[in-house]
């Protein structure tokens, strides 16, 4: 099926009300893709969601079981499922501020127990929903609606997060390479265990408009300008690598921290 | 192989991806201007295409590569809806044999409401320690993994009851216990279980606050929190036992009362109750009630009669969408209609008004001819009854009402006995927070009676007032 028909099979409704160029679009279609891809059907999958415009994306649109929690209590709520009924595959879809702000300690604790759910992080930088406020994972000096002078607050690197508390599957794929992307869902849909990844996706309402790249377009040429693979990123000499952000599937700290520059 | 591409202009919104993200710059802007307000798009070269697909992954659904044939497209639409593994309804009330031998037990609060708690079929717990809850969340890590359920302690009092909610649609009866503090974490998680309506236990030992107070004292002062503490603020159903026999009875009582109204049940314990070890009664026979699953009904209210809709598990195919929003009787969201919120808010207070008959659950000694009711509940209620019987012994005009089904509150009752007696009596271990809804009530002279000193209040001073009028 074209990606067409898989949102007609699969979402309850065609139309979404995500704004222009969202990110959320593209995560959409590539999971539903990986889904396809693994001989699955959407429905063999159960999800969680916190809120804010990551929780709509099952909620409002995937036609499965999934249960639409309060902000940040998406990750409790699926080892609640998963454990009470170990036969579900329970994924949990929730936004930076919703795993990382709110959430966090319920996500390094999911880590800690190992509960066999997959998490995805749609980081955008910012509270779309919510008008724009600076989030867990703003970029230093971002301008919000609440750092109107940019951010002074240094952001998480959720995928070090993951590993440095005991995650054995955390990826980063950003949204412009939706091919690349599509394999690391595959990949969170069939391993065992924890599995994390944070889908770094464009706001370009209130985050790329506040920040001068004010399209989605923009932002996701930003995005590659930014963001390396890791298969590249070997490649490429520590100087060229520097200010640059690694994505891929991560096994362990100590394999992340390599594409890391040297601490002092 | 040359690429069938097209766009549905209805579903495009503007964003311009397809013109970045093509390799083979195929997408055009065209002169255009749609209803969007920004140029319609158009391909203007479609034999350079080599069907790679980003288009595709990046567009919310407009773009249509190389469709397939329409007869086997619709063969995949009709198919989509024929998931459903359960064709078999299930529910109702049913009778179990009790887990223990039946006879007699001596055993603490805290014990008898594991031991009921398992007997009705509860088959998950998460907690969080807390005194004096603790034996509890020990008896359950304990006791679960001999008949198959599963425990978990989680990292706090939040994420244990939204383990208990996402256990709850698992199909599973779920429970967590907890005090004062940790009550007030579940608040957020209750609210959420009022609205998507998910049937749970959450058991409050109260302890004497405000904050830390005395974590090892009886009290009860979340006599108002129990009912009026989440965001919302819908009905609830609030039990308060007097006895360990009747912690295990109410335990059992609550389970099938979430059950059957698909609502959280909050059973009210205290630090005296949690740890005084009484001789209780274990029957053979439990009557249990499951909740009701019909397939292909709505799985949320407002039902035409009151009742619990259908409650379905996740698995089982019904593609339920379980939201905290606003939302209509098949869990779609409509947060922006007026109707649907209201008549789902007045669903989630009728399911349990309607039944406030069968809800209404009192101890009543000596009311017939009583000039002056002692209205007390749970533990307080014991001393009063005590303080009640020797007054009567002594000559004067009292009676007591012990609600035992504390909200919905009694309403009927106190209004009828109003009529006859003169005077109601309010003696709580808090500041006099019941005193407050028994006023509410009643155009009769009501007197509070507090004692907010982390002790079970002495049935002795209960009588002293009822002789002397001194507090």
């Amino acid at each position: 099926m074209n990606i067409r028909e898989l949102r007609k099979v699969y979402l309850r409704e065609e139309k979404t009300t995500f704004c222009p160029g969202c990110g959320y679009e593209i995560f959409i279609n590539c999971f539903l893709r990986a889904v396809e891809k693994l001989g699955k059907k959407l429905d063999d999958y159960t999800f969680t969601a916190g809120i804010g415009c990551s929780a709509w994306v099952p909620n409002n649109y995937f036609r499965a079981d999934n249960f639409h929690t309060a902000h940040g209590r998406a990750i409790p709520a699926a080892i609640g499922l998963k454990s009470a009924n170990p036969d579900l595959e329970v994924v949990t879809i929730g936004g930076d501020g919703d795993i990382a702000s709110i959430g966090g300690n319920h996500l390094i604790h999911a880590i800690r127990k190992n509960v066999s759910i997959a998490v995805f992080c749609l980081n955008n930088f910012i509270y779309g929903m919510t008008g724009g406020q600076v989030g867990p994972t703003t970029p230093l000096k971002s301008k919000t609606s609440t750092t109107t002078e940019g951010n002074l607050e240094e952001p998480f690197d959720l995928v070090r997060l993951v590993l440095s508390v005991g995650g054995k599957h955390a990826s980063r794929y950003p949204t412009s390479y939706p091919h690349l992307l599509v394999k690391g869902v595959e990949s969170m849909l069939l391993s065992p265990g924890f599995r994390f990844m944070e889908v770094v996706s464009q706001c370009p309402r209130q985050y790329g408009l506040r920040n001068e790249i004010p399209t989605a377009s923009s932002m996701l040429a930003w995005q590659k300008r930014h963001y390396v693979s890791k298969e590249k990123a070997r490649a490429l000499n520590s100087g060229k690598l520097e200010g640059r952000i690694v994505f891929g599937n991560f096994r362990s700290l100590k394999e992340y921290l390599g594409f890391l520059p040297e601490e002092e | 192989m040359q690429h069938r591409i097209s766009i549905d202009h209805l579903l495009c919104r503007g964003c311009n991806l397809c013109l970045e993200v093509c390799p083979k710059e195929i997408f055009q802007d065209s002169a255009v201007i749609g209803s969007g307000g920004f140029r319609l798009k158009q391909v203007v070269s479609p034999e350079k295409c080599t069907g790679c697909g980003l288009c595709e992954l990046c567009c919310p659904g407009a773009i249509s590569l190389d469709c397939l044939p329409d007869e086997v497209f619709a063969t995949i639409l009709a198919g989509r809806e024929s998931r459903r593994t359960q064709s078999q309804s299930r529910g109702g009330w049913k009778e179990v044999k009790s887990l223990l031998q039946p006879g007699r037990y001596f055993m603490t609060g805290n014990d008898a409401i594991v031991e009921a708690a398992l007997a009705v079929g509860c088959r998950f717990f998460s907690g969080y320690p807390i005194t004096p809850a603790n034996e509890i969340l020990e008896g359950m890590a304990r006791r679960l993994k001999e008949v198959g359920g599963k425990f978990i302690q989680a990292e706090d009092e939040i994420a244990s009851i939204f383990m208990v909610l996402g256990a709850s649609w698992a199909g599973l009866k779920a429970l967590t216990a907890t005090a004062g503090p940790g009550f007030a974490l579940m608040q957020e998680g209750l609210s959420l279980a009022d609205m998507a309506e998910v049937p749970c236990v959450v058991i409050n030992v109260q302890r004497a606050g405000p904050s830390t107070g005395q974590a090892t004292r009886p009290a009860a002062m979340d006599m108002r929190e129990a009912r009026y503490g989440s965001h919302g603020g819908v009905e609830r159903i609030v039990l308060y036992p007097e006895s360990v026999q009747e912690v295990l009875d109410l335990t059992i009582e609550a389970f099938n009362m979430a059950e059957r109204f698909r609502t959280p049940v909050i059973l009210l314990s205290d630090g005296y109750l949690s740890h005084l070890s009484e001789k209780v009664e274990l029957s053979e026979h439990i009557r249990v009630y499951d909740r009701i699953y019909v397939p292909g009904k709505p799985a949320f209210g407002p039902t035409p009669d009151f009742s619990a809709p259908s409650m379905p598990r996740f698995g089982d195919g019904e593609n339920v969408g379980v939201t905290g929003s606003t939302h209509d009787r098949f869990g779609k969201r409509a947060t922006a209609d007026p109707s649907v919120q209201e008549s789902l808010v007045f669903h989630l207070d009728r399911k349990i008004l309607e039944h406030r008959e069968e809800l209404t659950d009192c101890e009543e000694l000596f009311l017939e001819d009583a000039e002056t009711a002692v209205v007390a509940f749970g533990t307080v209620g014991r001393s009063a009854k005590w303080a009640v019987k020797e007054a009567r012994r002594l000559g004067k005009p009292v009676g007591l009402l012990r609600p035992r089904i504390v909200y919905p509150f009694p309403s009927l009752r106190v209004r009828e006995l109003a009529g006859a007696v003169r005077k109601f009596v309010v003696p709580e271990m808090n500041q006099g927070q019941m005193f407050h809804v028994v006023s509410e009530k009643v155009s009769r002279e009501v007197v509070s009676l507090p004692q907010p000193n982390g002790q079970i209040i002495d049935p002795r001073r209960i009588l002293r007032y009822l002789i002397e009028g001194v507090w």
